[in-house]
This record gives C-alpha cells, structure tokens and sequence, in this order.
C-alpha cells in the first residue's frame, strides 16, 4: 500500500500520480454518470483528463443510478 | 349544497407556525425552490415543500402524465396525457392555493439550466434519468457554487427504508438514497421507497433553508 494515499470515497487508494480520467478508467466508472469533487471542490468533466491526484486528496466520487 | 370556502392565506400562515412553529415558517415563506423533474421524486418533494409553505416553486419537466406513473407519482387518472409540469401545478394550487409557482414543460440542458435555476435558493434534482442527474449536479457546482443543491441516487427496489440515506457530500451538495439500487437493471419501483427518498429530498432542502442543516 502506498504510504501517501489518495482518500477516495472514505478508503485509502493508492492513486497519487493518476490524473482523475486514468483513475476513472481503471475503476471502471461511466464519466457520464457521475460527479467527482476533489477537496470539496467540483472537478469539472472537461478537466479530468488534466488533473493529477496528489497524496492527502480527498476524493468524492458520487455514481448516479436510474430512478425518480 | 354548501359552497367551498378557501382558508385564507392569513389562516394557512397561523396553521403552519401552529405545527412548524415561527422560525421555519418564516423562512420557508421567503424561499424559492427549483425542482428539475415531477416524476416520483419531483412530484412528492413539490407536495412537501407546498403543504409547508415554500414561497415558490419552479416546477421543471418535459414528459406528460402516464398511466405507468399513478402508481408513485402525485397525478390523477384524470391526468394521463397531460405535460407533468401543468398536472403537478393545478394539483398543488387545490392543495396550498397560496403557493406562486412557475413551470416549465422543458428538457433541462447544459444551455438553458440557468433559466431554471438562477433565482432559486436551493436547486432539487429529481430526475430519473443517471445522465441527466449527472449533468444537472456538474452544471449546478460549476455555474453556481455558493447555490445548494439537493440530489438522489438510489431509490429502486424492495431494500427496506433504512438504506435510504441523506449525505453532505460537500459545503453545499446534498445526497439522498441508498447510492445503489439501479432501476435500469431491472430493479421494481415501489412508491414507498421513492416516497422516502423524496422525504429525505424535501426535509434536507427544510432544513437547510431554516438555517439547521450545518
């Protein structure tokens, strides 16, 4: 386990380096249903391509399902 | 036969600080609210937030009333076939004619979300569509990050209420739901469920405009 983690919804994720895409992609997540915030910030779609996960961040990564 | 006489707007007032007391019915009194979809979570939260006394309302959908929606949704048989957004607002000026409302029979988009939104206090989304749940939260934390914003995720199937939650995902953005019970893999829709995440929907937006939720 890395010793600098990234916090990724409450769990300790070894994903400093990543940018926001790469970890998405390796998580398998639908960037279309989805909203991600990195210390409390939105991060916005077009952005995830750029932004690198540092050690310390905190990550919120909400996954919308069907229903309403 | 005797005629209908409508409480005034002066007894609805003292009937709501009499059960909701002074302080939110005051509050509630000056708040507008945007909810973009009237389905089971829309219809339900616009009932809550009426009966309570909410200022306004902007009502926001595209889809008209159908017979598969009667069994969660706040409609008529009478209603089947007509725009949501008209539906929702004649059945809410029956049940709180003092409400001012605003209504829309429009599909919200990245382009035209401000009209919906700019004047609200807190915006609800209450879409049952994943991407357009997505894309209403994105564009409402990056337009309007001082706005609040009150979301589900998570309200299908027969799990018991208790998994249905109310969460502060940050300074502004609420989440209600159980976070992942998908209707688009097959899951049922039971009005009770829907019911309580809506619930959770309209008490989350109460509290924050009563200055409780902190």
């Amino acid at each position: 386990m890395n010793s600098n983690p990234v916090k990724i919804n409450g769990e300790d994720v070894a994903a400093a380096g990543m940018t926001i895409a790469e970890y998405l992609a390796s998580a398998n997540y639908d960037t279309k249903r989805i909203a991600v915030e990195r210390n409390l910030e939105i991060v916005p779609k077009a952005k995830y391509a750029e932004v690198v996960l540092e050690a310390g961040d905190v990550v919120e990564i909400v996954n919308f399902v069907g229903g309403g | 036969m005797e005629s209908v006489r409508i409480p005034s707007r002066e007894e609805f007032r003292r009937a709501l600080v009499q059960k909701q007391g002074e302080q939110i019915t005051e509050k509630l009194a000056q708040a507008t609210v945007a909810i973009c979809g009237l389905g089971g979570l829309g219809s339900n939260i616009a009932i809550c937030l009426a009966r309570a006394g909410v200022k306004k309302l902007v009502l926001v959908d595209f889809d008209n009333v159908d017979v598969t929606n009667l069994q969660r949704q706040q409609f008529k048989a009478s209603q089947v076939g007509k725009p949501k957004n008209i539906a929702l607002a004649e059945n809410l000026k029956e049940i709180a004619p003092y409400v001012e409302l605003e209504s829309f029979n429009e599909k919200v988009t990245e382009a035209n979300i401000d009209k919906f939104v700019k004047d609200a206090d807190i915006v609800c989304e209450a879409f049952d569509n994943p991407e357009a749940k997505s894309m209403l939260v994105n564009e409402v934390l990056e337009k309007y990050p001082q706005k609040n914003l009150v979301a589900a995720s998570g309200m299908a199937g027969t799990d018991d209420a208790n998994s249905i939650k109310t969460r502060k995902i940050s300074r502004h953005f609420y989440l209600c739901g159980d976070g992942k019970s998908d209707v688009t893999k097959g899951l049922e829709l039971l009005a009770p469920r829907v019911m309580v995440c809506a619930a959770h929907q309209a008490l989350t937006i109460i509290r924050i405009l009563s200055g409780l939720q902190v």
